[in-house]
């Protein structure tokens, strides 16, 4: 009964937040839908074959066999470590396992893929898709659909001089091929880029949570992404290998095809490519109809049983989820909701905030500055938190160097742009630099003192309208050149005012 | 080398078990076999031609001294198949050793691994003569759809050999080689059998790994084992099961699929032996189906019990199979692209996809284009359901029916080809004629059934061979029973090259 009228809840949350982007008419101005690509990075081999995923950085064509290249007379074998990694991603999303499963094999033509065909899985043609239905919440009490589910073998990587349509050659590197992928696929329920990103960043999240994907692997999440605009048809664009490019390269989209529809042209059902170089959409291919795959069960694998007993096994051993720790945090450390919600967006954010924890940091300024001015600088040199210098040793520090009075909200900002760029730690850059805070009563007195001794005209009208006592505090701050806490200096300046006053008084 | 023969008169005819012994005896060299088959070799595959590739003579002579070497040292292990040439047909991986498919699109090209059953054999010391001819990529009754052009049936050269494995069939039956390996996907091992009076096992589906076996349609087919008794077929079988852990459809094999001369074997009384009237049905000729029945006969004096039965479904298995095979075949055959591996023609800057069409166009020969073609179509949009799954609900209830006959009987019998051997050329330009010949052969491949086909006789000099079936894992049962008509049948017919 509670559930159900939580879920009454949470739909009509659901339909207000539509409202707000519905058009005049009522129907959404953009409507997205994801197939997101995921590599397993826990996985050591291959999908089907004992090939090592660790390919990146290898020497083309390496990392391959008879049985990836796809040479006459091999045959699959599936890791078994995917279908544990695939039960564990669909629980965490609330998808529906499909007891029995088997895999399929989309037929087409392209260089990538050794065998002309990939095995994947799939909802029709005797087919069955790993998972089905489950959600991913992308905060605002919104939430967006998972179709399906199901586990496939990544192509070879595809290597072009300079931009896909004038490049004269293309080169193939097959160590990618048959590395183990999940695909999930949403409805369409999104209807911005912002909405888009924010579901890859959550999805992100948990898969990095559940531990079957490293998101400091270049291009082991890429996806295509389905959009429509009201008045166009469905534009799909592919080779997105980043959550921000998704970002890009539908808001590049929006603007092409709205330019398109103002100008009375007509959007046609077509598939682009996103050049993450150039930052646009190309077309690759026109056409009103779905290409045929020919998809068919494939003969040389036997459907898996997937077993309670192994649902189990794997839900036994699931490891917490950024909703759980979202909760931990608010309850533990008392950190507000939203802030949580954010430092849970990334598990590299999450485990940081716990390692600084972890260093005695105070929580909840901590949270804060991961949240709020790391996070800003981080975004501003277009960098993940792994990639930067900054450790949870020069978080701690800095926290507890503000605690401490040492340093001002406003000095500790420019001590973090240098532990940024420098990665030299806090209290270094503090002594070197000679900062520091005023932080003691006894040294600010003496400012103050000096303060109200420059400015008599100013005390005497302070004692008695308040725009005067701000002017006060003003020339105190300027007088530290900003090292002294605005509300120590505050305090300071009212305490001597009403020192004065109470001697004139008595 | 002719010296040797006249004392050493057609050691070639030996059976494999009994040259097995021989050579582990030491009173038959495994080099003086081997040179004997070269020899064989030498005077009769010209007019054959039932190999490809044939391994260089002076490899083939080493590793045969190799054996002779450990049978003289006492040393090093001695495998079952020591010493004993093995023809397979060039559709079985062999690392090193060109593979063709009797494809001008793999021409050239030659495997970076091995078989499975390639690998088991070699351990057993079974010698890899070379690579027989096939029809391309198995697909033909006839083994005249082979870039390398036809192999000629040794007990009448103007005649076809069957197919697909038609090469491996008459080098055995022209004591080229005293076995062979052959696939079967719809009775490319039981037709050419049939044809060229030889005996050839499909069997149970799993039983042999399928690992480097090119494919050509993954659901139905099986690698097996073709020789030219029973007996030979039993032993050769016994050293390619097993489960790979390179094959998912592969299974371990229960003791039921194994055969042992000691079996009481000329005892076949109270056998229950079913004669599905579908199996003499249209278009079959009745030299065969006279042939077939004196067998029959014969094997009820035997104290086997006959009778006719009916399976209806029968009579779909050839629609179904085809839609099956051609569509497993139209997605197999897309790897063939000349990026990775075989014919690439000149790329002249044109775009990947028109470089892939060259390759394919010029690579594949009619019969397979007609195939991929075919079973590109069953499987687009819109035609999915109307052939391909309804093809796979005949062979859902094919495979009730038989189940059902298996209940009342132990063994199925009938004829493995409803013809004679044809003419070369006579049914190249009728391809749904040479479809029509595979019409005893196909139920097998599509209930995963074993069958066995045994020479039963001649007519007009020309082989006839009877079929036998069984459920899944009795292929010893069809060896006891074979064996037994075999011996009471005692064919000692050789072809006269």
């Amino acid at each position: 009964m509670a559930m159900a009228k939580a879920k009454k809840k949470e739909r009509m949350t659901r339909v207000m937040r539509r409202d707000e982007e519905k058009g005049k008419d009522g129907e959404p101005e953009v409507i997205i839908g994801l197939e997101v690509h995921v590599q397993l990075t826990n996985l050591k081999t291959k999908l089907f074959c004992s090939c090592s995923t660790d390919y990146r950085g290898a020497e083309p064509n390496t990392h391959v066999c008879p049985i990836c290249m796809g040479e006459p007379g091999t045959l699959p074998v599936v890791n078994e470590g995917a279908i544990e990694d695939a039960i564990m991603v669909a629980l965490a999303l609330g998808s529906s396992i499909s007891r029995r499963t088997l895999f399929s094999r989309k037929n087409y033509f392209y260089p990538d893929m050794p065998k002309n065909f990939q095995i994947s899985q799939y909802d029709k043609a005797g087919g069955v898709p790993f998972a089905t239905g489950g959600s991913v919440s992308i905060g605002g009490g919104k939430k967006v659909r998972i179709r399906r589910i199901q586990i496939e073998e990544d192509p070879g990587r595809l290597v072009y001089e300079g931009t896909i349509d004038s490049s004269p050659y293309i080169l193939v590197d097959y160590n990618r091929a048959g590395l183990p992928l999940i695909e999930i696929v949403t409805e369409p329920d999104m209807e911005s880029p912002k909405e888009a990103r924010m579901f890859l960043q959550n999805l992100r999240s948990i898969l990095e949570h559940l531990g079957v994907f490293d998101e400091s692997l270049q291009g082991a999440m890429r996806c295509d992404a389905n959009i429509s605009i009201k008045g166009g048809k469905r534009v799909e664009i592919k080779n997105i290998s980043s959550f921000k490019d998704v970002e890009r390269a539908l808001s590049f989209e929006i603007t092409r095809q709205k330019g398109l529809l103002s100008r009375g042209l007509r959007v046609g059902m077509e598939t682009r490519h996103w050049d993450d170089l150039r930052r646009i959409t190309v077309s690759l291919r026109v056409k009103e109809e779905e290409q045929d795959y020919r998809y068919f069960p494939e003969p040389d694998l036997v459907p898996i049983t997937i077993s309670e007993g192994l649902i189990a096994k794997v839900k036994a051993c699931m490891p917490i989820l950024p909703s759980e720790r979202k909760r931990l945090f608010i309850d533990k450390y008392g950190i507000p909701p939203q802030t949580a919600e954010v430092l849970v967006g990334s598990k590299a954010l999450a485990d940081f905030f716990e390692e600084c924890i972890k260093l005695k940091a105070d929580p909840l300024p901590l949270a804060n500055w991961l949240t709020g001015d790391l996070k800003a600088l981080l975004n501003e040199m277009e960098i993940e938190i792994w990639e930067s210098k900054v450790t949870p040793a020069h978080m701690a520090e800095l926290v507890s160097l503000v605690k401490d009075g040492i340093l001002s909200g406003k000095m500790a900002k420019e001590v973090l742009k240098e532990v940024v760029a420098t990665g030299r730690m806090p209290r270094k850059i503090v002594e070197e630099k000679g900062l520091r805070a005023i932080a003691s009563m006894e040294s600010l007195k003496e400012i103050v003192e000096r303060v109200f001794s420059e400015n008599p005209e100013a005390v005497k009208d302070a004692l008695r309208q308040e725009k005067a006592v701000h002017f006060l505090i003003g020339q105190v701050m300027k007088a530290t050149k900003g090292s002294a806490d605005p509300l120590m200096a505050n305090e300071a300046v009212r305490r001597r005012l009403q020192e004065i006053a109470s001697s004139v008084s008595a | 080398m002719d010296s040797f023969h006249s004392y050493y008169p057609l050691p070639s005819r030996l059976s494999v078990s009994d040259l097995c012994d021989a050579i582990r005896r030491g009173s038959i060299k495994a080099e003086d076999y081997m040179a004997s088959t070269l020899d064989r070799i030498r005077r009769v595959e010209e007019k054959v031609h039932a190999f490809i590739t044939i391994v260089e003579e002076s490899t083939l002579l080493e590793r045969a001294r190799e054996i002779d070497r450990r049978v003289r040292d006492g040393k090093g292990f001695l495998g079952a198949l020591a010493g004993i040439p093995i023809a397979v047909k060039d559709l079985i991986c062999t690392k090193g050793l060109r593979t063709t498919c009797g494809s001008r699109i793999l021409e050239g090209y030659i495997p970076t691994y091995n078989a499975t059953v390639i690998e088991r054999l070699e351990e057993q010391g079974a010698i890899i003569l070379g690579k027989t001819n096939m029809d391309e990529f198995a697909m033909g009754s006839s083994t005249e759809f082979s870039y390398f052009g036809p192999t000629r049936n040794p007990w009448d050269l103007s005649r076809v050999p069957g197919g697909s494995s038609g090469g491996s069939a008459a080098a055995v039956a022209a004591l080229e080689a005293p076995m062979a390996l052959g696939s079967d996907t719809g009775g490319s091992i039981r037709c050419p059998a049939s044809f060229c009076s030889v005996v050839g096992l499909k069997p149970t589906y799993g039983l042999v790994s399928r690992f480097g076996l090119i494919a050509y349609a993954n659901s139905l087919e099986q690698i097996g084992p073709m020789t030219r008794t029973v007996e030979d077929c039993a032993l050769l079988f016994s050293h390619m099961v097993g489960r790979d852990p390179l094959d998912s459809t592969s299974v371990e094999p229960p003791k039921t699929v194994f055969f042992s001369k000691k079996d009481d074997a000329m005892d076949l009384v109270g056998l229950k032996v079913g004669i599905p009237k579908e199996f003499f049905g249209e278009g079959i000729q009745e030299s065969v189906a006279k042939t077939v029945r004196k067998a029959l006969e014969k094997l009820e004096s035997l104290g086997a019990q006959c009778e006719e039965t009916t399976i209806p479904s029968i009579q779909y298995a050839l629609p179904a199979y085809y839609i099956i095979a051609m569509s497993e075949a139209s997605s197999n055959l897309a790897r063939y692209d000349g990026l990775r591996y075989g014919l690439r023609v000149p790329d002249r800057g044109y775009g990947w996809n028109t470089i892939f069409a060259e390759n394919r166009r010029l690579g594949f020969g009619p019969e397979v284009k007609r195939r991929i073609i075919l079973g590109t179509y069953a499987l687009s949009a819109g035609y999915f359901d109307k052939y391909y799954l309804k093809a796979q609900k005949i062979r859902t209830i094919l495979r009730m029916e038989f189940q059902r006959a298996f209940k009342r009987f132990d063994v199925l019998a009938g004829p493995s080809m409803p013809i004679l051997p044809f003419k070369i050329g006579e049914k190249v330009g009728n391809p749904l004629e040479m479809y029509m010949c595979d019409v005893d052969t196909v139920p097998a491949n599509l209930t995963g059934l074993p069958a066995l086909s045994l020479p039963c006789g001649f007519r007009n000099g020309l082989p006839v061979g009877i079929q036998f079936m069984a459920q899944a894992f009795q292929e010893g049962l069809i060896f006891r029973v074979a064996y037994a008509l075999e011996k009471s049948l005692d064919l000692r017919e050789e072809p006269r090259l």
